[in-house]
């Protein structure tokens, strides 16, 4: 490695390290109009990760309004959650289908 | 009583418990499979009606919602017969659905702005019942093949999905 690229990659680690600490992604996955898990635990700053696999479109919706995210089908929705409080969610197109996210401060 | 709640209950008998216990009424899966497809077309039917109708927001994302959906599940389902080799058959239920579909969908046409929304989405809510009560009851306990069966039994998930947001829509036209 050249001694530019030495110094190339280090600029990106030190971006890397330099980015706030983000929390994790937690994936639920939709299958046959379910939920997996149903319910989940996470803290403010992670992202909730759902996984469509119906050739159907979902919503994750909240309850309380907070969050709502479209999941065409087949693909993916992400939202980060902000706040502690616990969350009961249910697709706004099939209202049977329900989940719950705890979330807690760090 | 309604022509729609006695054609309702007209198509529940048909399907009901005791005659299927003398034997004589259990549907085949040639049956099932026309009863399951036909029944998805005509809602998407009345989706298409609502769509060149109404104006209302809720009530056309509602019917575009069931637009695709049923098109999806039907897709799924024609798929499937052609796997399995099945012919859908052509039988009363059917007959009998597509019969109150017409009906209905005359009446309906004859109404306009929110007499039409509410009447629709009303029927909505009619329709998927009667439609979940027959997969419960009948359709899929009846199903022999186990890919059908468990086609039928995502559709009732869906369609309870679809009655259950039928009955949000209602709230909002009321």
């Amino acid at each position: 490695m050249t001694p530019g690229r030495i110094r190339f990659a280090a600029t990106i680690a030190f971006a890397l390290l330099s980015v706030p600490a983000s929390g994790e992604t937690i994936q639920v996955t939709i299958d046959k109009l379910v939920f997996a898990p149903a319910e989940m635990s996470a803290k403010v700053g992670d992202t909730i990760e759902w996984i469509n696999k119906d050739a159907l479109v979902h919503t994750a919706t909240a309850r309380n309004g907070d969050w709502n995210v479209n999941i065409p089908a087949s693909q993916r929705g992400q939202i980060e959650l902000k706040k502690a409080e616990t969350v009961d969610c249910y697709c706004k197109l099939h209202p049977n289908m329900t989940g719950r996210v705890v979330v807690t401060s760090d | 009583m309604s022509v729609r709640l006695s054609a309702a209950l007209a198509t529940l008998c048909l399907l009901s418990a005791p005659a299927l216990a003398q034997g004589a009424a259990k549907p085949t899966d040639p049956q099932i499979a026309h009863i399951a497809y036909t029944a998805g077309q005509l809602d998407f039917e009345a989706a298409k009606q609502a769509l060149e109708k109404s104006k209302k927001k809720e009530v056309r994302d509602f019917a575009n919602d069931m637009v695709r959906d049923h098109t999806e599940v039907n897709k799924q389902a024609l798929a499937l017969v052609e796997k399995l080799k099945v012919k859908p058959e052509d039988n009363d239920t059917s007959r009998s659905l597509t019969k109150q579909a017409a009906a209905k969908r005359d009446e309906l046409a004859k109404l306009n702005g929110d007499a039409f929304d509410k009447a629709y989405v009303a029927n909505e809510v009619t329709y998927h019942k009667t439609v979940n009560g027959a997969l419960e009851s009948t359709l899929i306990p009846s199903a022999s093949n186990p890919e059908l069966k468990s086609l039928l039994q995502t559709g009732l998930k869906i369609f309870q999905g679809h009655q259950q947001h039928a009955g949000h829509v209602a709230a909002d036209v009321k």
